[in-house]
């Protein structure tokens, strides 16, 4: 049986609660549900930010997120996975995704979360853009998220 | 015919979300690499001859992400470039 998956782009804000109690009520076998946060920084590279475009690749958005939740339940024994990630313009402070792993216990919840995020930061194509005091400008890939995804191989 | 289609920053500096096959001299029925089409975008677009670089611009075939710049495209074929992703 497959992995069962919740994964949503959403162009509004969500609720962490509201996903975590869906996880919670539809699979009671889980014995530990491993959540991380995104939020939108007020801060990048030293200067303040005002706001954030998120853009992504309609279709293959989908398909990645599903991979990645795929390979995770390849590796570690999990009862469902939710990623919701947002996209369109955002204010600083707001959630931008939301990554829920329900399993039987806590390291493999713990680890497919962790998992899921660094192929997230780099797999899934979303792309950001920041509006600041001098202008507005695309955020560049970081080599510390290559090196993130890179040590999953190991 | 195939689609060629770009995002973000790419998309921007291009000025353009697509391009048509035809636009780049090519017919219904051709297959053509990701070299070649990245040559002619570059012949196309050269300010940004940089930006469509392998290194600096990732391709995906029917979205899914392609390594090998010898993989040709055709048919109905969906063909993306980017920037490395950004997001979470």
């Amino acid at each position: 049986m497959s992995l069962p998956l919740h994964i949503r782009i959403a162009e509004e804000e969500f609720s962490p609660n509201q996903e975590q109690s869906e996880l919670e009520k539809n699979y009671p076998d889980a014995g530990a549900i491993a959540t991380f946060t995104g939020l939108v920084r007020n801060h990048n590279e030293g200067e303040p930010v005002t706001r954030l475009t998120l853009e992504h690749y309609p279709g293959m958005t989908e398909k990645v997120l599903r991979s990645i939740a795929a390979s995770a339940d390849e590796r570690w024994p999990l009862l469902a996975v939710s990623i919701i990630h947002r996209v369109g313009e955002m204010a600083i402070g707001d959630r931008i995704v939301w990554v829920g792993v329900a399993s039987a216990h806590r390291q493999d919840a713990f680890d497919a979360c962790h998992y899921i995020m660094d192929r997230l930061k780099t797999d899934a194509p979303f792309w950001k853009k920041e509006v600041t005091a001098t202008g507005a400008r695309w955020i560049e890939a970081k080599d510390q998220d290559r090196e993130a995804r890179l040590k999953w191989d190991k | 015919m195939p689609s060629i289609l770009f995002f973000a920053k790419l998309r921007e500096q291009l000025g353009c979300k697509e391009v048509l096959w035809q636009e780049l001299g090519f017919e219904a029925n051709d297959h053509v690499s990701i070299q070649k089409i990245r040559s002619l975008l570059m012949e196309r677009f050269p300010q940004q001859a940089e930006l469509l670089q392998p290194g600096q611009s990732l391709a995906a075939i029917n979205q899914a992400l392609v390594n090998d710049e010898q993989r040709q495209i055709g048919g109905s074929d969906e063909l993306a470039f980017f920037p490395p992703m950004t997001g979470g």
